[in-house]
């Protein structure tokens, strides 16, 4: 039997994975969270962290195509893993995605600090529904895991249901 | 907020999960979805020595239907029993369940076997596996056993697996026909942690006689609990308003419930004798052939 090696398994790596399409390399330590190094190995700093335990929701980026936490995933868990910011929404020419002029349009936001995950969750959101059409109750709920201490939500509903209908054209 | 220093195995086979375990002895921890390890970690509440993520052991995230049961793999994410529409048809009680589990960015990643080897005392899927006699399989070195899931719940976030022991899949059995059932929760905000919470079944016989009943209630005591009180209320019975009320009484009297922040302990046994009165009586409803309901 071989000795199993701690000390080797906690010892820093060298980590390769696609954001936005977009190939980045960086090192970490198993502890890192995937939010700590998009942020500070990739400076990649659109993700925000607010509670980092789970519940706020500002930190959900797409892994693999899912919506998650990054503050709940090591990065060492996201090698290889295709990963989409909000950094990943606008256009080339810097013009905004449908779901973030959505946001401008409706006071979808105010301090903006919990407008990345919202975004996202919105894009997983929509992605998950190929016809964009949902009902009130099923955007509360697709944007449950996510808190904005700022709007009262109405804004973010309504830009929800303007990003559908913008993407729908 | 950011988790303590510790190694980290990635293993890609059960068999080397189960290895890796057994030479760690009493300091890995096997890390799943990571939903409640991982904000434990960055709370430091948590500091393992090592970690072995299962993550990447694709044969353990499964849905299989055998023996009139649907066993799952431990890696099954919550949100794949959630899309599974055999589920959805032949296990309503878990289906119903999955859908209080966190949110959607939760139950992406978070697993079943996961939900189960935490034993929070206020989550979901083992509140089902008691409500539906169910039990979890448990491999180490030293063999695979089966645990039913009256035992392994011990306490908060206590369960009766081992260090080295490797929860591998859940049994959660089917109900024969004329079964119906319904799980009811309460909490505050959306999705949060439930308060109380009752996953209940009901069987009628041809005569519409109560021949099994089961009531799991959680969030009201150090794990999730049966209401084997209530439940003798309605087996042999035939069912109404009246005793169902006694089974939600019955219920409520049977349970030593914590009180905390969120809850005195009277409110949280009020609670649960409610929701199992509500519970039951959905169950029952669901229980009855179309035109008797």
């Amino acid at each position: 039997m071989t000795e199993i090696n701690t000390k080797a398994a906690a010892r820093p790596r060298t980590i390769t994975m696609t954001v936005n399409g977009r190939r980045y390399t960086g090192r970490a330590e198993p502890r890192m969270l995937l939010s700590d190094f998009l942020r500070h190995e990739l400076n990649l700093t659109g993700t925000h962290v607010g509670c980092e335990h789970g519940v706020c929701g500002c930190c959900t980026v797409l892994y693999n195509g899912v919506p998650i936490r990054s503050c709940l995933m090591l990065a060492v868990q996201a090698r290889n893993a295709r990963i989409v910011t909000v950094e990943g929404l606008a256009n080339e020419d810097g013009s905004l995605h449908p779901i973030q002029q959505a946001f401008y349009d409706n006071h979808g936001l105010q301090c903006g600090f919990c407008t990345p995950g919202f975004l996202m969750a919105t894009y997983a959101l929509l992605k998950e529904h190929p016809n964009l059409h949902l009902t009130e109750e099923e955007i509360r709920v697709g944007i449950a895991g996510n808190l904005c201490r700022c709007t009262g939500y109405q804004g973010i509903v309504e830009a929800v249901r303007q990003a559908a209908k913008a993407m729908k054209k | 907020m950011k988790p303590a220093a510790f190694a980290y195995f990635d293993p890609t086979t059960a068999d080397e999960a189960v290895e890796t375990l057994g030479e760690l002895g009493d300091t890995g921890k096997v890390l799943a979805g990571g939903q409640s390890l991982v904000p434990m970690m960055n709370m430091r509440l948590a500091k393992p020595e090592a970690l072995v993520d299962i993550n990447k052991v694709k044969e353990l995230a499964y849905i299989h239907e055998e023996d009139n049961s649907f066993v799952i793999g431990a890696l099954t994410r919550q949100r794949a029993v959630e899309r599974s529409r055999a589920v959805k048809r032949r296990s309503p009680l878990l289906a119903e369940a999955i859908l209080s589990v966190g949110h959607l960015p939760i139950r992406s990643r978070g697993t079943v076997g996961g939900s189960l080897a935490h034993a929070d005392p206020a989550a979901e899927l083992p509140a089902v596996l008691l409500a539906l006699d169910g039990w979890v399989e448990a491999t180490s070195k030293r063999g695979t056993r089966r645990v039913a899931a009256a035992d392994l719940l011990l306490g908060p976030l206590l369960t009766s697996l081992e260090p080295d022991e490797l929860l591998t899949r859940a049994c959660f059995p089917l109900l024969p026909a004329g079964s119906g059932t319904a799980f009811l929760e309460m909490t505050r905000r959306h999705g949060d942690f439930a308060l109380v919470g009752v996953a209940a079944t009901v069987t009628l016989d041809a005569q519409g006689i109560c021949t099994r009943a089961s009531v799991a209630i959680l969030g009201a005591g150090e794990t999730q609990v049966r209401a084997p009180q209530a439940e003798a209320c309605l087996v042999s019975n035939r069912l109404d308003d009246s005793v169902i009320e006694d089974a939600g009484q019955a219920a409520m009297a049977g349970l030593d419930p914590i009180g905390d922040l969120h809850g005195s302990q009277e409110y949280r046994k009020q609670v649960a004798g409610a929701l199992t009165q509500r519970a039951l009586k959905i169950a029952w409803q669901r229980a009855l052939p179309r035109s008797e309901r």
